[in-house]
Order: C-alpha cells, then structure tokens, then sequence
C-alpha cells in the first residue's frame, strides 16, 4: 500500500497552482495562433437608450445583421454589443470595460460627443476605432492615431449640403429669397452651426439667411421655436435635426399654421427615420435631407438588405439604409483591415485600416480611403426627399429615382 | 415682431405651465404632508404617459378620457408603495428615503425601456394637429385641453383638501402630527392615501402631457427636475404654490426661449431658482420654517 504524498512543499494548494501554471503556459501559444486566425472582437458602442436611441437603434439593427453579411464576404466578426446610453461619459466607461473584455477593434458611437470620449481611451489602449457616424470635425482634427472616420465631418456635411441646396433651387426654379437656420445645440448641431458660419458666406445661395435658432434636442416641444421662425416668416426653413425632435418640429408648425416653402436639412437625422414617417403620416412628405445615402446598385447594399430585410419585418431598409449602412461599413472597414493585418494587434490592424482601400461597399461614393487624418473625404451626398413616406434619391440625377418637389404643398393639401 | 407674436409667446407659457403645475403638485402634496421628497416622481409621470398611450392604441381611449382610469390606478399604486414600504422610510435618515426613491425610479425606467424600447411613443390624437385662431393669437387645441384638464384636477384636489373630512385630516397630520395622532386619527392610513393622491395628480399629469410630447422614458429625469424646480419656487408643501410656479416657469421658459435663445430656456428656469432660493428660501407661496 503506497503512502499518500504529503508533503510540506508540495500541498493541494501547490499541485493546483502549478497545474493551472502548466495548463496556461502549455496552451498559450496555440491560443496566440487561435486569435490570429479566429474572428475579430468588435465592441460596437451606440446610444441604444437615452434621447439618440432611436438612431442607436437603427445602427444596431444594422450592426446585428453585419457578421452574417460579412461572412460571406470572407470577413469574421465577433460584436460585443454596448450602450453608451446617449452619454459621452457613459461611453468612456463602457470603452473602457469593452476592451477590458477584449474587444480587439471599436466601432462607434453615432454621436460626436461620445465617439470623443471613447476615442480617447483607444487612443490610450492602441485600439482601433472606426467610426460609423459622427460629424465633429475634432474627431479626425485632433491628430488621433487610432481613429479613422467612414463618415463626412460636419464641413463636408454643409459644403455638399448647401452645394446640393443650390442644386434643388435651380431643378425645381423655386426662387427662395430668405431662409432661417434652426439646429439642435448639442455637439452634432453646433458643429453644424459652426460649418454653417463658415461656409454660407461663400456658398453662392440666392437666398439671405434671416437667423440662426439653437435649440434644446431634447425639448418637450417647440412651440416657441417655430414663434420665433414665425415671426421672421421665411421661405426655406434649414433644419439640423436630430431624432424626435423633428416630429415636434413638424407637428409644432402645422398647430401654428406655419407653412414653410420648404424645409431643408444641410445634412442631418430626424427627418427620414421611420417614427417620423409613422407620427406625421403624409405631413412627413416633402422634406429634403442633403446627406449620403446608400447606393440601390451596390451589390453590397443589395446583400446587405437581402439579410436586412427578414431579419427586420418592422423596419424599412430604404428607411435606415444610412443609419445601418454606415454602421455595417464600419465594421468591414475594421475586419478588412484584421484581415490584411492578419493579427488583432492594435498598432498592426491601424496601419492597415489607413491604409484601407475598399472599392465595393454600401454607401453611395468612391472607394472606401482614409487621408492622413484617418478621415474618408470622398463622400459625396445625394439630395432625399420624402415621398409617400419613403426618402426618395431626387438628386444627383444619375443616382435619382424622382425629380425633387418645391416649394412643398401646403400642410391641408397632403394627403 | 409684434404683440400678437409676444401674446402667442405668453398663451403657450401659460399653458404649458399649468401642466407643469399639475405635475409639480404631487410632489409637492406627498412633502407637505408625508414629508418624504419623491425622487421616482417624474418616473411615475412616464409611467403614466405610457400607460395613456397604451390606452390610446389599443383601445382608441382619447388620454382626456383616460386621465380619470389612470389617476384611479395611480392612487391605488400610491397608496400601496406607502403602506407596503415608503412607511418604514418615513421618519428615517433623509438620505435613506432618497436612496430608496432614486432606486425606484431607476427600476422603473429601465422596465419602461425593456417593456417599451427608447422610441418616443406619439398619440396622434384627431386634435394634434388642430389649433384656435383668436384674433391674432393662434392656440393649440391640444394645449388648451391640457390646460383645462389640469386645472380641473387641481381644483378637484383643492376642494378634496378643503372640504372633506378626509381631506380636514390629512391637512391637520402635516400641520400638527403629534396631536393628529392623539386625536385618534390612523396617520399611516392618511399617509398612504395622500401619497396615493400624490400620485394621481402624477398619472393625470401624465395622461395630460402626452396630449403635448411623446411618451419616452428619456423625459423621466426632465421631468423630476422640473418638479422640483416648480415645488421649490412655489412653496415646497405649497399646492396654488405649485400652479403659480408652473405657469412662471413655463412663461419665463418661452420668453427666454423667445427673447433670448431657445437653448437657454432651461438655465433660465435654474437662474430663477436661484433667485428664489436666494431672496425666499421657503418659495413664493411657502411658510417659513
């Protein structure tokens, strides 16, 4: 009969550390290889709650799709779904625990305030954020090294915006002679305002601009808004709008009996997500929102939609195509670049997403490219119009599928 | 810019206060006598705007019609949590009673938004749209039946307060509760049905309000500011102290909005209470420690 070992050096509690030691030292390696080869880890951080859901949700839909689509691109992706809860400050905790949890690359956050937040702490950890929305021009002005941006900042917003502006006056020969500017006054909105500041004087548009209004996005009404614009009675009302606000907007002028000739947003939400469409019914028809729009020939966008459409019975494609398309963009721009990187390293998978050239992808535009800022300056916008409760492409008229509307009928005509 | 413009300006304030004021008078009701602050105050007005819209879908209950169902259900909810558990708090350390009530209201948010998801939820009423022209003023008619039904229901509670013998008794437990209680009278009973009354003004307010926004569990903490703000410049206790503040805070937000910038209504609402707090801490119409 053998003895039991006992022994003062070597305990129960010795054998197991030292089995633990062993197992992890012995299958290290082989998980080394297993990430290399395996999927990407992905946090993609929204606003899924708080005042930006509604768009949170929308890029969620989209970021939920995303895997299967990719997949069949030879792309893998692993997405840890987190809610920044429409908070920068939320959105630095929730980066911060994401990559704790191994998130290997961000997307993110829809909203410019939180993408900052969470752009610092990738910055700090040399984890690669791309990001899916969001137009402060500090994003990519800010000399950060693991920041690239697949959207336009608020500049290119208003230039292509306003350029397109100009387009609709001279298609449609409606001689608009005064505007008001109205824009939420969060990050997003003052950025807009900024843009505006800066590039309306040299716009060329025939029309003088009367005031520029910030409001409160998250406001229970704006009833004293649309006094204000009433009380200057312009014929164009340019609009930065971000989620409900736009339904308030809406409801606000029609129970002041304010009929604007037309109502242009230079580049922003609110006006074509589904909720609007459902509030308003036929008064959500006829306002035009200059903003880039997803591509109806790209076969991505078609394979996109194709698992879209079912996994989604309630939502339209044609309604979120810009939420979802520029979230699912993002995450092939990241798992394109793990791919050419062939490691989930941070500062190895950066280099190759700025160094991304992604011909076929969702959004109308040239191919996908990151300028030394890590910013994407090739994405043009199209001018979209509510048309029996869908947006509508009215220009650039190659892309078109209607002629744009102004001025618009008024709020009783509509049926 | 013109007088009918400024008028229109004053009209919505005053209309939009009196909601606020409605709301603001739970509050105020369930301090002045419970002396307990209800932080879920605002959680609960969401609460009611949903169950309103609720109604509305599902069974085209107009959410003036739906104010008196809702407010009945509201009380009973009231005066439940008082007696099952806002009791033991009452008396205790105020931390302990804040803590409790931020804990509830945080519940009730994330259960609206599990149940409900973040989408703001519209009742687009037959009259949403619709407004009265009055010679040069024109004024929303959804906004004026609000206004209606909240001065209905405040002047509902003020009779209840001034002329029952229910209403007698809650008032001589928050005026004098040592000798409430040696009378005889069932103080927690009271409690709970002045919380429960509390709450009702709440669910009406709710009901009223979706008239004017949409449903969305992002408005729970606007709203218990608000409260807060309106109770703290009328009179915390105060129930005219609550309607005055109301329409002050909802005409002094609309002519900021209108004279100064949209964006700075709400610091003009903070800047008020401060004022307040500064030349009369107990409020407009409240009683002096």
């Amino acid at each position: 009969m053998s003895r039991p070992i006992r022994s003062r050096h070597l305990t129960r509690r010795a054998v197991t550390a030292g089995l633990g030691a062993g197992l992890a030292a012995g299958v290290a390696p082989f998980n080394i290889v297993r990430a290399q080869s395996s999927a990407l880890k992905i946090a993609v951080i929204l606003p899924r709650s708080g005042y930006l859901a509604q768009a949170g949700q929308s890029c969620y839909r989209g970021a939920l799709v995303a895997p299967k689509v990719l997949a069949d691109y030879g792309y893998k992706v692993e997405l840890m779904h987190v809610d920044c809860e429409s908070s920068a400050d939320v959105a630095r905790t929730q980066a911060e625990r994401a990559i704790n949890d191994g998130a290997q690359a961000v997307v993110g956050a829809f909203d410019s305030a939180s993408t900052l937040s969470i752009a610092q702490v990738c910055e700090q950890r040399k984890i690669p954020l791309v990001v899916n929305i969001a137009a402060a021009p500090q994003l990519t002005e800010q000399g950060y090294q693991y920041l690239v941006r697949n959207f336009p900042t608020g500049g290119m917003l208003v230039t292509n915006g306003l350029k397109l502006i100009n387009d609709v006056l001279a298609a449609t020969k409606f001689d608009a002679k005064t505007a008001v500017f109205l824009h939420a006054n969060d990050t997003f909105g003052t950025a807009q305002r900024h843009a505006m500041d800066a590039i309306f004087p040299h716009a060329g548009l025939p029309f003088k601009l009367l005031d520029e209004i910030a409001y409160d996005p998250k406001a229970q009404d704006l009833s004293v808004e649309v006094t204000k614009v009433r009380s200057l009675n312009p014929d164009l009302l340019l609009v930065v709008t971000r989620a409900a606000d736009a339904i308030k907007l809406v409801r606000d002028m029609v129970r002041q009996r304010f009929e604007p000739k037309g109502i242009i947003s230079p580049g922003s939400p609110g006006l074509y997500d589904e909720e609007f469409y459902q509030a308003l019914g036929p008064l959500s028809d006829y306002p035009i929102y200059n903003i880039p729009w997803a591509n109806p020939k790209s076969q991505m966008a078609q394979a996109l939609e194709k698992v879209y459409a079912p996994a989604n019975p309630k939502y339209r494609f044609a309604v979120e195509c810009f939420n979802v398309g520029f979230t699912f963009e993002a995450l092939l721009v990241a798992a394109a670049g793990f791919k050419t990187a062939g490691s989930a390293n941070g500062p190895e998978m950066m280099k190759a997403i700025r160094a991304t050239n992604i011909a076929d992808h969702v959004m109308i535009g040239p191919p996908i490219k990151f300028d030394a800022k890590g910013q994407n300056v090739g994405i043009p916008s199209a001018a979209v119009q509510n048309r029996n409760r869908t947006p509508t492409v009215t220009l650039p008229a190659d892309v078109a599928t209607a002629e744009p509307v102004l001025p618009m009928p008024g709020w009783h005509q509509r049926t | 810019m013109t007088v009918a413009i400024v008028l229109n300006v004053l009209v919505q304030g005053v209309l939009t206060g009196l909601v606020y004021g409605l709301m603001a008078l739970g509050l105020s009701v369930i301090f002045g006598i419970v002396r307990v602050v209800n932080f879920a105050h605002g959680e609960f007005a969401v609460v009611a705007m949903y169950a309103t819209w609720l109604l509305f879908v599902t069974l085209g209950l107009d959410p003036l019609i739906s104010l008196l169902p809702i407010a009945i259900v509201f009380f009973g909810i009231g005066y439940l949590l008082q007696a099952t558990l806002v009791n033991r708090f009452v008396g205790r350390a105020e931390h302990e009673q804040f803590i409790l009530l931020v804990g509830l209201g945080i519940i009730i948010v994330n259960g609206l938004l599990m149940i409900f998801g973040p989408d703001a939820r519209p009742a687009n009423l037959s009259y949403s749209f619709d407004s009265y022209m009055i010679g040069p003023v024109i004024v929303d008619k959804a906004r004026v039946f609000a206004a209606a039904g909240a001065l209905v229901v405040s002047a509902a509670l003020v009779a209840f307060f001034r002329y029952t013998a229910t209403g007698t008794a809650i008032r001589a437990c928050a005026d004098n509760l040592t000798g409430a209680a040696v009378v005889g009278l069932n103080v927690k009973r009271l409690y709970a049905l002045t919380f429960g009354l509390g709450l009702a003004c709440v669910g009406a307010a709710g009901a009223l309000m979706v008239t004017i926004a949409d449903a969305s569990p992002a408005l729970s903490q606007a709203f218990t500011l608000l409260a807060f703000v309106i109770v703290i410049i009328g009179g915390l206790g105060s129930m005219a102290g609550a309607l005055i503040g109301g329409v002050l805070i909802g005409v002094s937000e609309a002519l900021a909005s209108f004279f100064l910038a949209p964006s700075m209504k709400s610091m003009f609402s903070f800047a008020l209470l401060v004022l307040i707090l500064v030349l009369r801490p107990q409020g407009l119409m409240g009683r002096r420690a």
